[in-house]
């Protein structure tokens, strides 16, 4: 199995996550996480999935994308021709004695701290899902006693837009 | 009780020629009449109830909407699915919230399987009462989201006609299905503005028709070299409306057809190429034609596990052509090496003079070793069935006779299990839709309503529901609805006081253990309840047979009834069971075309 994330362009009208999220359960594909957000035209909204499958069965996930009726457009993000972000937020335990050297890994990291208190700190990372890996490994030692994740999200790099197309194909049509 | 689908737009009013920019004030409701009216719908099957109740007022006035009080959702919604199948038309249900919704829940699954166009409008609360848990409330667009091909919640009035619209065109075009529209009873009440024609603004939503033109050569090539080709159809033939330009494809390309349980019609059963029916309970010859061949053309088929058995032994010698309109079907359960996506019609039509092309240029490939081959399968294990021990009727001579003694047009609506079974195999079906069944969810008590909603789609036809006494008792109720609205459909009842095909499986899986099988409607027993009987309280005829000698006469009898529903029914033996059968779950290659009978592969390898 190989992680693949699928860009899901969809109109903006309720339930639409519901069709998405729903779609891949009950067809038995394996969401690995799954954001989703407003782009730049109000119409559409845009989800970024990754899912865990092989080639095959991937088209599968496409193609059944496809057939709900508020499903615009999917594209694949290849990892070399896409940037893929996610936001963590980590809750550490770290009291006087140990701060200063949980704050030279969130430096190394390029990490943020956003809350601090005498017994705990909460920081903030952006990155793509392996420096998030990577930060996670290096807190261990002092005790994660919370995180959340927003799930990937990603676009392609160059110049082209996946929302712009779709808006010609939607006005063409219309 | 005409049907009213040719008026012109004339009805009283400003909205005739110039409807595009004319508006008109109404209610919610009467915007919802008016727009399945425009539509061009003329036959709904429902039930009224609170939350549509609004609806129901001006449907009373509509002179252009036959409305059909049936005694059940469920049956309403199979009706439309039978109407559908019948005309080729979108069939339409009406219900009201909660109950009303759940019970559309088994025919809209139903018609999302075996892709029947279906419009159903169910009532839902008031919108300031969704999601407060009221009364007669049920989040109906959540639970059908997996059932439907789409569904709508209308809480804003001024949306009606443009999702209606859309609810319409979503049902009958690419792969056809079942649309919901759920509208909230204060979006029925209020007033706003109707305006007609409605543009359809689907962005998602484009179906591929016109097939990829090098695919299509390619298809053609495999076929005019193939060796042994079998043209596997389904029922997508059949909603593609595509017999026709099938008949020649088959005519030309001189492959064996195989006519799956949702295509039995699609190409004529007296037509010396089609082998029948493949799969579980297909003929020897179709599933060993698919099992050798060295190519398989499927259109309109979905490699279904009742067809393909053990999906890594199935054909598998076979280069695959698959054509369908839904491109998700193609690669679901086999890889393909010539995908095409397009309406079949347009795909065969296509087809046709590139596999011309290649004949001419290559000659017409020598199919004889091919045939000799089929024709031995065919001749050594034809279908048939061993006379009864138990000196009661085989079910399968009824069957057989229903099919010989009716109209060459008859249509003939089964419900689900052995008689099903039977009725595909051992009536001879000439024409697309004169074979009408639930395929894909198997939907027992499908027969009656479905049946019922093919006589009211075509009512100079003769329409039989071949019906077990388990379905029967499922869904009998729509005899009410019948005999009121002057439905004459016939029902043969296979009575053979069980529910055959799991005491099929008792027998053969569960050594003989009947578990919670036995239904006590037959002969010998108290007959509860007593189907004559039945059939006089609803006020249809009702007939008995129970020996070979009364069979024709009470089939004669039956048909000589126009005014009536009437009701046969004939005590069959218990112990007569569907064969051939491949197993569930086992490779074709070991289909046994009696208990414990093999066809002996080695012979022609």
């Amino acid at each position: 199995m190989t992680r693949h994330t699928l860009a899901v362009l969809v109109e903006n009208k309720p339930g639409v996550l519901t069709r998405v999220a729903g779609l891949f359960a009950r067809r038995a594909f394996n969401i690995h996480s799954l954001a989703v957000g407003p782009t730049e035209h109000e119409e559409f909204s845009r989800v970024t999935v990754v899912v865990d499958v092989d080639d095959q069965p991937l088209e599968q996930v496409t193609k059944q994308l496809n057939k709900l009726v508020h499903v615009i457009k999917i594209i694949e993000l290849d990892n070399s021709a896409s940037v893929q972000r996610e936001l963590m937020l980590i809750k550490v335990r770290a009291d006087q004695s140990m701060r200063t050297s949980v704050l030279e890994v969130v430096d190394l990291f390029r990490a943020h701290v956003v809350d601090l208190q005498p017994d705990a700190l909460t920081i903030e990372a952006t990155g793509n899902p392996d420096k998030l890996t990577a930060l996670l490994a290096a807190l261990e030692p002092y005790g994660i006693r919370e995180i959340v994740k927003s799930g990937v999200v990603g676009i392609s790099r160059g110049s082209r837009s996946m929302t712009e197309r779709a808006l010609d194909r939607v006005t063409r049509t219309a | 009780m005409s049907q009213k689908m040719t008026n012109p737009p004339g009805r009283p009013g400003p909205t005739t020629k110039t409807a595009s920019t004319s508006s008109e004030v109404m209610t919610g409701a009467q915007s919802l009449v008016r727009s399945l009216e425009e539509v061009g719908v003329d036959t709904v099957f429902g039930i009224p109830g609170g939350a549509i109740l609004p609806a129901y007022d001006p449907l009373m006035d509509s002179g252009k909407l036959r409305h059909i009080l049936v005694r059940h959702e469920q049956a309403g919604g199979h009706a439309a699915s039978g109407y559908a199948h019948a005309t080729g038309r979108v069939g339409v249900t009406i219900a009201t919230s909660g109950p009303g919704a759940t019970n559309l829940v088994t025919p809209l699954a139903d018609a999302n399987m075996d892709s029947i166009p279906m419009v159903a409008i169910t009532g839902q609360v008031g919108a300031s009462l969704i999601g407060t848990d009221a009364f007669q409330e049920a989040d109906i667009v959540g639970i059908t989201l997996p059932v439907t091909k789409h569904n709508f919640l209308v809480t804003d009035p001024d949306e009606i006609p443009r999702v209606i619209a859309e609810a319409f065109h979503l049902a009958a075009s690419g792969r056809p299905g079942p649309v919901l529209v759920d509208v909230a009873k204060s979006a029925l009440q209020t007033d706003t503005k109707f305006q007609w024609p409605q543009e359809v603004q689907l962005p998602g939503y484009r179906p591929v028709t016109k097939p990829h033109g090098k695919q299509v050569r390619e298809a053609a090539k495999l076929l005019a070299t193939a060796k042994r080709p079998v043209l596997y159809v389904g029922g997508g033939i059949i909603r593609s409306g595509a017999s026709d330009a099938l008949r020649r494809l088959v005519d030309e390309s001189g492959a064996a057809v195989v006519t799956t349980l949702m295509a039995r019609g699609a190409v004529p059963d007296s037509h010396p190429q089609n082998l029948g029916m493949p799969g579980m309970h297909g003929t020897v010859a179709a599933v060993a034609a698919l099992q050798k061949a060295d190519l398989v053309v499927a259109l309109g088929a979905r490699f279904d596990d009742r067809v393909t058995g053990k999906l890594s032994s199935f054909a598998p010698k076979a280069a695959i052509v698959h054509a369908d309109i839904d491109p998700a079907e193609i690669g679901k359960n086999r890889v393909v090496d010539v995908p095409i996506v397009g309406d079949l019609q347009e795909v065969i039509t296509d087809l046709l003079p590139e596999l011309a092309q290649e004949h001419e240029k290559n000659g017409k490939p020598d199919l004889g070793a091919w045939w000799r081959q089929i024709d031995d399968w065919r001749e050594t294990y034809p279908l048939g069935y061993t006379p009864t021990a138990d000196g009661l009727l085989a079910p399968q001579h009824v069957i057989e006779r229903l099919g010989a003694l009716s109209d060459p047009d008859a249509i003939f609506v089964a419900g689900v299990g052995q008689h099903q079974m039977w009725a595909s195999q051992f009536i001879r079906y000439e024409h697309p839709n004169t074979w009408i069944n639930s395929g894909g969810l198997g939907t027992m008590g499908y027969s009656v309503p479905a049946a019922m909603g093919a006589k009211v789609g075509q009512p100079d036809r003769e329409v039989w529901a071949i019906d077990g006494d388990g379905c029967f008792q499922m869904t009998n109720q729509e005899l009410a609805t019948c005999v009121i609205n002057e439905i004459p459909i016939k029902v043969a009842v296979i009575n053979n006081s069980s529910l055959g095909m799991v005491r099929q499986w008792q027998t053969l899986f569960y050594d003989n253990r009947y578990s919670n099988t036995d239904l006590h409607t037959g002969h010998g027993t108290r007959r509860v309840p007593d189907f004559v009987k039945l059939a006089a309280a609803y006020g249809c005829a009702g007939l008995r047979a129970e020996s070979e000698a009364e069979v024709d006469a009470t089939i004669k009898r039956a048909k000589e009834i126009d005014d009536q529903p009437v009701i046969i029914d004939f005590t069959v033996s218990r112990d007569a069971m569907v064969w051939p059968m491949v197993a569930a779950g086992v490779s074709n290659d070991d289909i046994q075309y009696a208990r414990g009978i093999s066809p002996a592969w080695e012979r022609e390898d």
